[in-house]
């Protein structure tokens, strides 16, 4: 029993990792239509936000998350209004210039940072483990999960609830359409880029505590994000939910009974086979063409 | 047109003759005199200065050339100065020959010190090979290699398992989980440590790689859980053993009953894992920075003051130290004009210093070194407590884990 509990939560744990990292992407990618190769970047910057002030100021993870959004976000406003704005429906020169983006940032990065590898101390009250259903867990993996449903709840809420997401979605469904009927779309770009970048910086600083911290580490991210996305459904929120979700407790599962490796590939075996027969994805939203 | 062409002849025969005469050791076969001339011998120097593993090669060629300012400051060798050549092969393999072919032929080193892992190793072999160079390779590896153009002088598996693997079955148990990054060196490893554990009545119950650079291991720590070993013997490297080790520590698992047991965790990666996590874990080395030893207290002093007080120094930066060593006393042993990269190897052969370590010596058989192998436990500061060191130097036996084959110096011999 302990041990079906335990598998569950270990691949709710690689999920909820998924999740946060694909998170930023799968808004980026399903309004702006923009294929960030940055965005493994953000997530890096993240983790050194935490990593900076932590150092710097002595703060606690925890507490440093809101700087660490805001400051991405920022980020993410700035290279929207200076690079990506003039690169929409171009998407191979998207791809070269969030790419050289990224290089550039990694290399900032090491120059400024330095090459080493870093870490980010856990936040004290959460270094111990729980007990659940007689499994063992470690709490911040724990409230690591609850964070990332917590911020998937609120990005849905947004989406779904207010005016903001109604253009949102509109925009997406037809952006010309959208922009006639007096939308802004520029500026709805511009908030779902640092949004999403903001999100991706917050997934860094999460993660941190159970990872190395290094000018590198942005780029097995992206992968992640990316498969997630492609075999969610583009334009899916909830279909980016249910895929790291499968993605998740499918390479935790398959971790368990053979080794990491072995799971890495046939996941990725599986994902291809998916793309397959459904190209659109496991979830596409119907919409009118 | 025939004028210039009568001319153009007669100068070059000239010049001919004058380069035969003037310059000799171009033309003779004999062309030792080139390697130590003017009154400086020049080496080179291939530690990898950017790139993915900059950062714990940054740290070796710091030691290089400290040892070869310590040798220069007092005096040089025989009154020469040692030179150093310091090229960047930029963690890239490819970059790693191309340089070293630079060093060999045109900068016309008498030896190189360099590399760190075992891919630029072989990346550089072949051109030592065919040139007959010298390379000096610091690094622990995995042994099984027997090259005339490479002294090592980093411990080979033998060197650090013999005591180790026994020490940890007697005192916690004989239930093993080996988990290692997936390539040649925890392979090789896991090789010798299968063989120890066979002859110590213990059983291996996983046998696991993860792939390089893997950062998620909440299912290996799981693995642990069900099985509860009694040793982790952990072989991960770069940056995923930062990794698993802190999420073991955040996982709430114990190293008092099932510590994780490594050869290549160092004060080096113990600094970008914090000393929290790394705490209780055991490591077995032929040194550690609180070795206490007139001579390594001499060294951590000198690479702080040279390199800033902040610097840790670890088994590898201290091989790469000694062997600078080794080499001044062997190219001390010849006359300037002996001096080539087939004397020095001879002249090293069965050469002993005193290293920050202990007293080491190079084997005239295989051209490893005979090592001081020592347990430590990680301790939250971030530095080692030294359990238990061998009684003596231990042996290298770089073909340890294949009982048939035996590196001689004629090169490997099947037995």
């Amino acid at each position: 029993m302990d041990f079906v509990v335990s598998q569950i939560l270990t691949g709710l744990s690689l999920s909820s990792i998924l999740l946060l990292v694909a998170l930023g992407l799968a808004i980026i990618y399903g309004v702006t239509g923009v294929i960030n190769l940055a965005h493994g970047e953000f997530v890096m910057l993240g983790a050194y936000g935490a990593w900076l002030l932590q150092t710097q100021f002595g703060w606690n993870v925890l507490a440093s998350l809101f700087v660490i959004f805001l400051a991405i976000a920022l980020l993410g406003w700035l290279l929207e209004a200076t690079v990506i704005r003039h690169l929409y429906d171009r998407p191979l020169d998207t791809i070269l210039a969030t790419w050289g983006l990224g290089v550039m940032i990694q290399q900032i990065v090491r120059l400024t940072a330095g090459g080493e590898l870093r870490y980010v101390q856990m936040p004290p009250g959460l270094s111990g483990s729980v007990d659940i259903l007689g499994a063992t867990d470690s709490a911040y993996r724990l409230f690591v999960l609850g964070v990332a449903l917590g911020l998937f709840a609120l990005t849905w809420s947004i989406y779904r609830y207010t005016t903001f997401g109604l253009k949102l979605r509109a925009i997406t469904q037809n952006r010309a359409i959208a922009s006639s009927f007096g939308i802004n779309s520029g500026q709805a770009y511009r908030a779902t880029f640092a949004y999403g970048a903001g999100i991706a910086g917050l997934a860094g600083a999460l993660i941190s505590p159970l990872k190395s911290v290094s000018p590198e580490m942005g780029t097995t991210y992206v992968v992640d994000a990316f498969m997630v996305v492609v075999l969610g459904g583009v334009q899916s929120l909830m279909g980016t939910l249910a895929s790291s979700a499968v993605l998740g407790e499918a390479s935790g599962l398959l971790a368990y009974f053979s080794n990491d490796t072995i799971a890495k590939a046939l996941v990725l075996v599986a994902i291809v086979i998916i793309i397959r027969f459904r190209p659109q994805g496991l979830f596409a939203p119907r919409v009118r063409a | 047109m025939n004028r210039n062409r009568r001319n153009f002849l007669k100068v070059g025969a000239a010049a001919g003759a004058l380069t035969l005469t003037g310059f000799p050791h171009i033309w003779s076969r004999n062309a030792s005199l080139a390697y130590a001339a003017d009154g400086e011998i020049k080496v080179g120097v291939l530690f990898s200065l950017t790139g993915t593993t900059a950062i714990i090669e940054e740290s070796l060629n710091k030691a290089t050339l400290m040892a070869i300012e310590e040798i220069n400051a007092a005096g040089g060798i025989n009154g020469m100065k040692i030179t150093p050549v310091i090229e960047d092969p930029a963690s890239d393999p490819a970059t790693f020959a191309e340089k070293a072919r630079k060093l060999v032929l045109s900068d016309r080193c008498v030896s190189v010190f360099g590399s760190y892992t075992s891919a630029s190793r072989k990346a550089v072999l072949p051109v030592f090979e065919k040139q007959d160079n010298l390379f000096w390779y610091p690094t622990l590896y995995e042994g099984r290699e027997c090259s005339k153009n490479v002294i090592y002088t980093g411990a080979v598996p033998n060197q650090q398992q013999d005591d180790f693997i026994p020490w940890l079955v007697e005192k916690f148990g004989k239930r093993w989980y080996l988990i290692g990054s997936n390539y040649i060196y925890p392979k090789e490893e896991n090789n010798y440590c299968k063989k120890l554990l066979e002859k110590l009545g213990a059983e291996v119950i996983a046998e696991e790689y993860v792939p390089l650079g893997h950062s998620e291991f909440s299912s290996v720590i799981n693995k642990f859980r069900s099985e509860k070993p009694s040793v982790i013997f952990s072989t991960v490297v770069g940056d995923s053993v930062v990794a698993l080790h802190r999420q073991y520590r955040a996982a709430g698992l114990d190293p008092a009953t099932m510590p994780m047991a490594s050869l290549t965790t160092s004060e080096n990666e113990v600094a970008a894992m914090g000393g929290d996590a790394a705490a209780g874990h055991f490591t077995s080395a032929p040194y550690f920075m609180v070795f206490d030893s007139p001579e390594n207290q001499k060294f951590v002093e000198a690479y702080r003051s040279r390199w800033g007080g902040d610097k840790v120094t670890h088994f590898v930066s201290e091989s790469s130290y000694f062997q600078v060593h080794l080499f001044k006393q062997a190219v001390a042993k010849l006359a300037a004009s002996d001096i080539s990269p087939v004397t020095i190897r001879e002249a090293v052969k069965g050469e002993q210093y005193k290293a920050p370590q202990g007293l080491v010596k190079v084997e005239p058989e295989n051209l490893h070194c005979w090592l001081r192998p020592k347990i430590g436990q990680c301790k939250a500061d971030g530095q080692f407590e030294i359990l238990t060191q061998s009684a003596d130097w231990l042996e290298p036996n770089p073909y340890s884990a294949y009982p048939n084959q035996k590196c001689t110096a004629e090169g490997l011999k099947e037995i």
